[in-house]
């Protein structure tokens, strides 16, 4: 069987930062694989590992100065990847989920996995959902927030647990093909071997615009506008205690005390 | 004007309270311009959800009944169904994980957009303005949108309607197609049972990705010993495999009350936090001032974990 794996790039931001408009000034930001998807690109190369999987194919939605971040997914396992970028991306400010989804669907009916891997979130600006919005779109089956998924695929079924709130996991049983979003701790993500980055190196990455995949820059317009951004007021009163580390473990120690629970 | 359809969250026979959060925030909306409040609550014992949920505000409810536990393809077509019948300008789902598997289709179902885990919604009768949080809570964005959408609402950040409301309750009959249900649920599982019960820990301990490696925890595990306190974490160390699932505070782990939590190393992402903020006492070590968690601490030391620890150590065991 063939998988499918989305992957973005994320901004990080540093712990202080400036704001400037609707956007963290550029020398605040980092760049990282998102940290859902990690997960889900090392629970498609362990199916492949395992003789399940016949291929594992990677698309992402970015610039070409991601492709560092494609090429880590590479190195752990994936295929070949798929980039898509145009330059009426360029200038988007919000990138919203149907005009993911629109985009994500073609690379996906082109492709024509029996099984998509998305992280269950990103990292950034934390949607969380694009993978069920694809899935609808193509008329997959699907399954949100998935922390377990049965190694038995060749029936066409993808036996799940989802991670419910309150450490309550659903059993659930889903039609391929289908969209999984992964949430994390469902595997250990391993670190790309020096091998790994070496052949990554060689593996296929194609890029793709908008009109290659068949989308109309008409489905990339969004009807949402960010307007503001800021830094939440902190709301802390919390007794900020100053000193030496021997000094503010012994107000601590004193606390604990006082309030009866260590002696 | 503004009618808003909110849909009922509910798990195993309870509504969850997110539902009742739900009523507050859809009468918001409405209320700007007179609008309706519709509620659908869909699957299980809908009759008694339905008296549950009628309270102040709701004007009228749908029952849908339909199998007893949560299916993303028969809230898909009934909700989309009543949206069809009722022509709300908004549907407000939870953003629970059962809101995030159904909420996006159907929003791709009614070519809707849709914005998720919003913390604060306004109205003017025509732009609607959703407060978000981005890169993890850093900051906080405004996303303005004229015409019908779909929103998600995150967990206990409206309070929970109350009184006894006049609403209409109709059951709806939906027309659900058994033929395009693809997923079957087989059951729950609780997880995180084992050695230990957190929740009844007077002090814990509780340790979060500041600690950077797994060899560090021994130093969070001699401070336990010192204290005779119970260790805890926050999710990615549970996400490592650096201790066991029943030792994970937050949404998806377990809800602690203990006298005194000491949050080592934990930025405090609002997951974790909707586990821990009813300890009584709550103590953040941690080196960024402005963490989150600091908004819900009562006492912090901002310095580094492993400077302060040891001498925390020394201080019970010298």
């Amino acid at each position: 069987m063939k998988i499918l794996v989305t992957v973005k790039e994320v901004a990080t931001v540093e712990d202080e930062f400036e704001i400037e408009g609707t956007e963290i000034a550029d020398q605040y930001l980092g760049a990282d694989l998102n940290e859902w998807d990690d997960y889900a690109i090392e629970e498609a190369v362990q199916l492949q590992e395992d003789g399940i999987a016949d291929e594992v194919v990677t698309v992402t939605i970015g610039p070409e100065d991601c492709e560092q971040t494609v090429r880590q997914a590479l190195a752990k396992g994936a295929d070949r990847a798929v980039r898509v970028w145009d330059d009426a991306l360029e200038d988007v400010d919000l990138l919203d989920v149907n005009a993911k989804t629109e985009i994500l669907s073609a690379v996906i009916e082109a492709e024509d996995p029996d099984l998509v891997l998305s992280g269950v979130q990103a990292g950034d600006d934390s949607f969380g959902a694009t993978g069920v919005s694809v899935a609808e779109n193509l008329g997959f089956q699907w399954g949100a927030v998935v922390n377990h998924l049965e190694h038995d695929l060749e029936n066409g079924l993808a036996s799940v647990r989802r991670e419910l709130e309150g450490g309550v996991e659903e059993l659930t049983d889903i039609e391929l093909p289908a969209v999984l979003t992964i949430q994390t701790g469902i595997n250990e993500p391993r670190y790309a071997s020096l091998r790994g980055i070496r052949q990554a190196q060689q593996k296929p990455l194609d890029v793709q615009t908008l009109a290659d995949i068949g989308v109309d820059e008409s489905a990339i317009e969004t009807e949402l506008e960010l307007t503001d951004m800021y830094e939440p007021e902190s709301e802390s009163d919390a007794t900020f205690w100053e000193g030496s580390p021997d000094e503010t473990a012994s107000e601590l120690g004193e606390l604990l005390r006082d309030k009866g629970v260590a002696q | 004007m503004t009618d808003v359809l909110a849909v009922a969250d509910h798990r195993r026979g309870e509504l969850r309270d997110v539902s009742y959060e739900s009523i507050t925030a859809g009468r918001q909306l409405a209320d700007e311009t007179g609008g309706d409040l519709h509620i659908a609550v869909i699957s299980g014992t809908v009759d008694d959800f339905a008296d549950k949920l009628n309270r102040d505000g709701v004007d009228a409810i749908h029952t849908v009944s339909h199998g007893e536990e949560f299916n993303h393809d028969v809230y898909s077509q009934a909700i989309t169904q009543l949206y069809d019948e009722l022509a709300p300008q908004y549907v407000l789902t939870p953003n629970s994980v059962n809101g995030l598997d159904y909420a996006p289709a159907i929003a791709n179902e009614l070519d809707l957009p849709v914005v998720t885990d919003t913390i604060d919604l306004d109205n003017d009768g025509e732009t609607l303005v959703a407060t978000r949080e981005m890169y993890g809570g850093k900051v906080e964005t405004t996303t303005e949108l004229e015409g019908d959408a779909v929103i998600t609402i995150r967990g206990a950040e409206w309070p929970a309607a109350e009184g006894t409301g006049d609403a209409t309750i109709e059951a709806f009959d939906a027309d659900i197609d058994e033929d395009a249900i693809g997923s079957t649920v087989n059951g729950f599982e609780e997880v995180g049972g084992g050695d230990v019960d957190i929740s009844e820990a007077d002090l814990l301990v509780s340790v979060g990705r500041g600690i950077e490696e797994e060899e560090n925890l021994d130093l969070i595990r001699d401070l336990a010993d010192a204290l005779g306190a119970t260790l805890s974490s926050s999710r990615p160390i549970v996400d490592n495999g650096w201790l066991p699932k029943n030792r994970q505070v937050g949404q998806s782990g377990k809800v602690v009350t203990p006298d005194v939590y000491i949050a080592i190393g934990i930025s405090g992402a609002v997951q974790h936090v909707a586990g821990m903020k009813g300890s009584d006492t709550i103590v953040a070590i941690n080196t960024d001032p402005n963490a989150p968690i600091m908004d819900i601490a009562d006492y912090a030391i901002v310095d580094d974990l492993f400077d302060v620890v040891p001498e925390l150590i020394d201080e019970f065991d010298g």
